[in-house]
């Protein structure tokens, strides 16, 4: 279980996060929704060590990791698609991936994981020898979620995972989450794309300026007033 | 006519040489966006070292294994005690740049202590080992075969290295996205570290080879070695591995030309008259990216 308590986090004179609690059970899939600047990405960066957290818990099966570095936290079996790809642009997507695969030293796996990768995105198959920054934005997109799947994750971390994609892919994206899902690993998502997002997911969280305004059964919050007017344009 | 091929070829020899500093140049600027200005200090130490250890009978070959080993150290020393420190504190780029001329200041000066190697000139071991070629009226000196042979083949182990090996890869990918190289599990404090002993020890070599080759040695030798190497770096575009290599051979063929034809004083400045050109031309060097700003 990945365990968030009371989470405080500051950018210089800016209070991102105020006091922010939530929790990801085994085999689950949560949301978190929320408008821009909600602050739901520092959420994420707050967990994986790339923002300083000023006070408060992550805790990963009951282990305490608030503010461990970065580089370890892909070793504690989370990984993190960022917001934006971030993809090693003069890389080919071949060495992309196997960035995706640092920490695994398994040979075998290794070549498990790039054939999965491969099969769930045979687009990136054609381009194994292509530089990341020539792929057009949704290739990117499909790398950036296909190296964060590299490592064998239990917890996957995706930030807008969606973004920038033809409504085709997206469609295809979310199917990709349920089946990664069956397949045993545990998925925090953020998405602009609340009705999606909380269509796939069993629970929500929903986020406002630093705070969690609500939270509850996903299919629940669907269907609750607040939540409809302020994120689903109804 | 022979005159001028003689001077080629030690241009080569000697610029082969120089692509081994500015590699150094090179992969510290690729990584950290960071012109170290104590580079050729650190190659005036490795050269110190093999005149050291060779003193002390140790014989040349193991004197030039422990001088890399030790000028790597010292490279990796400098980044962790004076640098490390800036980044985790985000320190501005200035910070950077001064504090990598202040170790250049000290370790210059600690080498010329009358208590260390002093200031003056020391005669430094030949590498001319199987005396010189004649062919017609041109003689090639061993030690610039040497000086060729040994630089061609450590930057085709360097090129390996960051080309073929997952250190390498990561290396390039510090270098693209730090971030994104860390939350892959990248240690990039390590990968720094890497980098600057890399850059370290090759100047060492650089060290053995050239004066080797002269065989004469002085603490502040490493100023003038090292913004030429700096020089040759830019010209063949920074952060760019062959970029140092052609960078390397230009400098290094367009001064013994200009030695040759217009006296040796033109020897020096003749870098930065290449350097300028080039730039006018091509503004970030013979193979140099664009954009080239850290984020
Ligand atoms: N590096 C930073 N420096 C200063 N302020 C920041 C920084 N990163 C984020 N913020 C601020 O913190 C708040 C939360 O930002 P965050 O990126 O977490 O929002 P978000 O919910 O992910 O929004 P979006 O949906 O637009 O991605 C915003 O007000 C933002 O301006
Ligand atoms: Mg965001």
């Amino acid at each position: 279980m990945l365990k968030i308590t009371d989470l405080n986090v500051f950018y210089g004179p800016i209070h991102a996060l105020k006091g922010v609690s939530l929790e990801v059970n085994n085999g689950e899939i949560v949301t978190l929704i929320g408008s821009n600047g909600a602050g739901k990405s520092t959420t994420l960066n707050a967990i994986t060590g790339i923002v300083k957290v000023a006070s408060g818990k992550v805790e990963l099966d009951g282990q305490d990791i608030t503010n461990a570095a970065s580089h370890k936290i892909v070793q504690h079996g989370i990984s993190l698609s960022p917001e934006g790809r971030e993809v090693f642009p003069g890389l080919t997507v071949e060495e992309n991936l196997r960035m995706g695969a640092y920490t695994r030293q398994n040979k075998q796996e290794i070549a498990q994981n790039f054939e999965r990768v491969y099969d769930l995105f045979p687009r990136l198959k054609e381009r194994v020898s292509q530089p990341a920054g020539t792929l057009s934005g949704g290739e990117q997109q499909m790398l950036a979620i296909g190296r964060s799947l590299m490592s064998s994750p239990k917890y996957l971390l995706l930030d807008e995972p969606s973004m920038g994609l033809a409504p085709n892919l997206v469609q295809m994206i979310f199917s990709l989450i349920e089946e990664i899902n069956k397949q045993g690993m545990t998925i925090l998502l953020i998405e602009q794309n609340a009705n999606m997002a909380l269509s796939v997911a069993s629970r929500a969280y929903v986020l406002e300026t630093g705070r969690v305004s609500l939270s509850g059964d996903a299919a629940q919050l669907a269907q609750d007033e607040r939540v409809k007017k302020a994120y689903l344009g109804a | 006519m022979s005159a001028f091929v003689g001077s080629v070829i030690n241009g080569i020899a000697l610029g082969m040489a120089y692509a081994l500093i500015a590699v150094g140049y090179s992969l510290v600027f690729g990584i950290l966006r960071l012109i170290n200005f104590a580079h050729g200090s650190i190659y005036a130490f490795g050269a110190y070292m093999v005149f050291l250890f060779v003193t002390l009978k140790l014989g040349f070959l193991p004197a030039i294994i422990v001088s890399v080993i030790l000028s790597g150290l010292l490279a990796f020393l400098m980044d962790k005690v004076t640098l490390e420190p800036l980044r985790k504190k985000g320190s501005d780029t200035i910070a950077y740049l001064i504090t990598t001329v202040g170790v250049s200041f000290v370790i210059t000066n600690v080498l010329s202590l009358e208590a260390v190697f002093g200031s003056q000139r020391r005669l430094f071991p030949s590498t001319n080992l199987f005396g010189s070629i004649r062919i017609g009226n041109l003689t090639i000196q061993s030690s610039q075969i040497i000086m060729f042979v040994a630089a061609l083949i450590l930057m085709l182990i360097m090129t390996y290295v960051v080309n073929k090996t997952k250190m390498g890869l990561s290396m390039r990918a510090v270098e693209q996205n730090g971030r994104a190289a860390r939350l892959v599990g990248v240690n990039v404090n390590r990968v720094i570290s890497f980098t600057f002993f890399l850059g370290g020890a090759s100047a060492a070599i650089a060290g053995a080879l050239i004066n080797g080759y002269y065989q004469s040695i002085s603490p502040t030798m490493g100023t003038t070695i090292g913004l030429k190497a700096f020089a040759a770096a830019v010209v063949g575009g920074i952060g760019v591995l062959h970029g140092s290599v052609v960078g390397g051979l230009v400098v290094g063929v367009g001064e013994c030309i200009a030695a040759q034809y217009l006296g040796s004083n033109v020897r020096d400045p003749m870098a930065f008259v290449i350097l300028i050109i080039i730039l006018i031309i091509k503004p970030n060097g013979l193979f140099g990216k664009k954009g080239i700003t850290k984020v």
